[in-house]
């Protein structure tokens, strides 16, 4: 383990190298050691070492704040730390501004150098797991997760990768269940943002005042129940990227903020006098076709006009069906594995059905459906039978009739009947009705429906 | 062949080597023959600090190290220190030929209290094995009772144990199972 981590000494004293060296080599290290600074570089430019140890007086050629500084150039995450015999306050504080870690007199007391290399290798592991996790967390969002073979998906993907760098703005319009989430998480962890935040921000799921202080956070005391001030997801998000859901539905309040803090990038808290300045890079999306919005004087234009500097339209999964087979036994793997199910994949008689379904729900639902499916199986393969549900769900049922009312009506109804069924529950009631559970929340702002 | 040898370096006290050689006996299978006393080498006196270089202590032990020893120890009671640390309690080479331990700091009086001998041998043993441990290929134990356990100070020296972990006992019986 701790050969992982190698170590370097520099000091022209041949009896101070070879002495720390081999103390250190009885802990475990692998400890390489050089009489000068160009030596040392040498070392530096073939080997990672994880803590240079550097004599900060080495007469003739480089001295001991050049050879740091060198090393530091060639490895920027070694550790440095500087050795001196005489303490000066001078010295100290210029090896220390120079970037050395650490700065010790010797001779010092064993413990002293023990702790302080077991302090820095812990450090080195946390960074290092970090990255690692951060690598991973990346990797999860890579666009090949994107599971697709339809040619205006491709493009689509094409498209992320393209903007993934830049600061514009995009809006990913799409019905729900398409999968607008996951674009802006491609473009977000493929960008030069990967490695700050991405924060997600329903804003069909609240209020207009909860919305505002979610946003933009409020001070201690803008209201009743601030007992201290609090950062909003536009500050959370500084350096990364925000992602607004359901845009089509924020007030017309919030639009004229949020217009603002495009144009400025900088916003007040509520309850605030100062202006917070952020750098953050906004994705929104939509199920709403905005441009009939803006003439219907719901959505303002020039609100509109900024967010749509880039727009990405999600085709509806009833357009692209040749991905259905493809997403389906992708859904099959993962889901399997993770429900402990040995379900190896999905008869041809089933795909079938599944390719002629409509799929309101996108998706989604075929995710949905699948593990539905995959609950209630028993074989090795989901059959066709597996989803004879799915069929009587979408056949029309025998003597039922058309009520001679509006379609909105029709909804408003369906609604309230799943609410029913479901006792009030909205993340039930809006997996039953195939829709998601901000768009639920539109629907039942819309009728004015009270559960 | 391949003998195990101990040997003091200037005065030490009489039954220091003795208490070793019973130490090790359990461990190596060697042969253990203490050989004449050293002289403390020339020039490892260091007068800024009143203390000896240890690597002078090293070299002399390799130089006059006999052909057919497999490892020297060498026992003083002086003072030895590194220029980069304030004191040592023995140093080895890793995995090579020599090492020497120090008695000076092992002592009850160095820290102002009554000498205590059974305390002392107990300390030299703990050393011992600890610097022939490195000489054979051991690095440093976690637990903290191990006798190859890094101790940097007399508490840490006596919270170890007389003997080896059970894991560093058993890379030992490998390496001599293997013939090393």
């Amino acid at each position: 383990m701790k050969k992982n981590w190698p170590i370097l000494v520099v000091d022209d004293e041949e009896v101070m190298c070879e002495s720390m060296a081999a103390w250190l080599r009885e802990d475990g290290y692998h400890v390489d050691t050089a009489p000068n600074g160009q030596k040392a570089l040498e070392l530096a430019r073939a080997a990672d070492y994880a803590i240079c140890f550097v004599d900060l007086k080495m007469p003739g050629g480089m001295d001991g704040i050049e050879t740091m500084m060198e090393i530091h150039r060639i490895r920027p995450e070694a550790s440095i730390i500087i050795i001196t015999a005489y303490a000066t306050v001078d010295t100290a504080i210029q090896a220390m501004k120079e970037g050395a870690q650490e700065y010790i007199v010797k001779p010092c007391n064993p413990q002293e150098i023990s702790m302080l290399v077991s302090r820095i290798l812990k450090l080195k592991k946390l960074q290092s797991e970090n990255a690692i996790l951060r690598k991973k967390l990346t990797r999860q969002y890579r666009h090949h997760d994107v599971i697709t073979k339809n040619p205006r998906m491709e493009e689509i993907l094409a498209l992320t990768q393209e903007v993934s760098s830049l600061r514009s703005t995009v809006l990913i319009r799409g019905e729900s269940g398409t999968g607008k989430e996951l674009i802006a998480r491609a473009v977000h962890f493929s960008g030069n943002r990967a490695d700050k935040p991405f924060i997600v921000v329903s804003c069909a799921a609240l209020t207009e005042t909860l919305l505002e202080s979610e946003l933009f956070g409020y001070e201690k005391g803008a209201f009743t129940g601030a007992t201290a001030q609090a950062k909003g997801k536009f500050e959370l998000a500084n350096g990364g990227t925000i992602f607004l859901d359901e845009i089509g539905d924020i007030s017309a309040k919030l639009q004229a903020d949020l217009l603002r803090v495009l144009q400025e990038r900088r916003f007040y808290r509520v309850g605030g006098t100062q202006e917070v300045e952020v750098d953050v890079r906004v994705i929104a999306a939509t199920n709403k076709n905005l441009a009939e919005e803006v003439q219907d004087g719901a959505f303002r234009e020039d609100l509109y006009y900024r967010l749509n500097v880039i727009e990405i339209r999600l085709p509806p999964l009833r357009e692209r069906r040749e991905d259905i087979p493809l997403l389906a036994e992708h859904f099959v793997q993962r889901i399997s594995s993770e429900l402990g199910k040995d379900v190896a994949g999905i008869s041809e008689d089933a795909l079938k059905m599944l390719i002629a379904h409509d799929w309101p729900g996108n998706v989604r639902e075929l995710e949905n459906v699948i593990e539905r499916a995959l609950v209630t199986c028993h074989n090795g393969n989901l059959s066709e039978q597996d989803f004879s549900w799915l069929q009587h769900g979408n056949a029309q049922p025998e003597g039922w009739e058309v009520p001679d009312v509006p379609l909105g009506e029709l909804e408003r109804r369906a609604i309230v009947a799943a609410l029913e069924r479901k006792h009030g529950n909205v993340k039930e009631a809006s997996s039953a009705l195939g829709i998601d559970r901000s768009t639920l929340y539109d629907k039942l702002k819309r009728y004015q429906i009270t559960h | 062949m391949n003998e195990l040898c101990l040997v003091a370096i200037g005065n030490v006290p009489g039954n220091a080597l003795q208490w070793i050689e019973n130490a090790t006996a359990e461990w190596f299978p060697l042969p253990i023959r203490c050989l004449p006393s050293l002289p403390i080498p020339n020039g490892a006196y260091d007068a800024k600090r009143g203390q000896y270089q240890s690597v002078e202590f090293m070299k002399m032990l390799v130089r006059s190290a006999p052909p057919d020893a497999s490892r020297v120890l060498g026992v003083t009671d002086v003072d030895l220190a590194i220029p980069m640390l304030s004191f040592l309690f023995g140093q080895a080479q890793f995995d090579g030929p020599v090492a020497v331990v120090s008695l000076c700091r092992l002592h009850q009086q160095f820290y102002g209290l009554p000498e205590q001998e059974s305390l002392l041998r107990e300390r030299t043993v703990k050393e011992a094995l600890h610097e022939l441990g490195h000489t054979f290929g051991l690095v440093h134990c976690s637990e903290p009772t191990c006798a190859m356990s890094l101790a940097t100070h007399i508490e840490l020296v006596d919270a170890k144990a007389e003997h080896y972990c059970e894991r560093c006992g058993l890379k030992l019986v490998q390496r001599f199972a293997r013939g090393e």
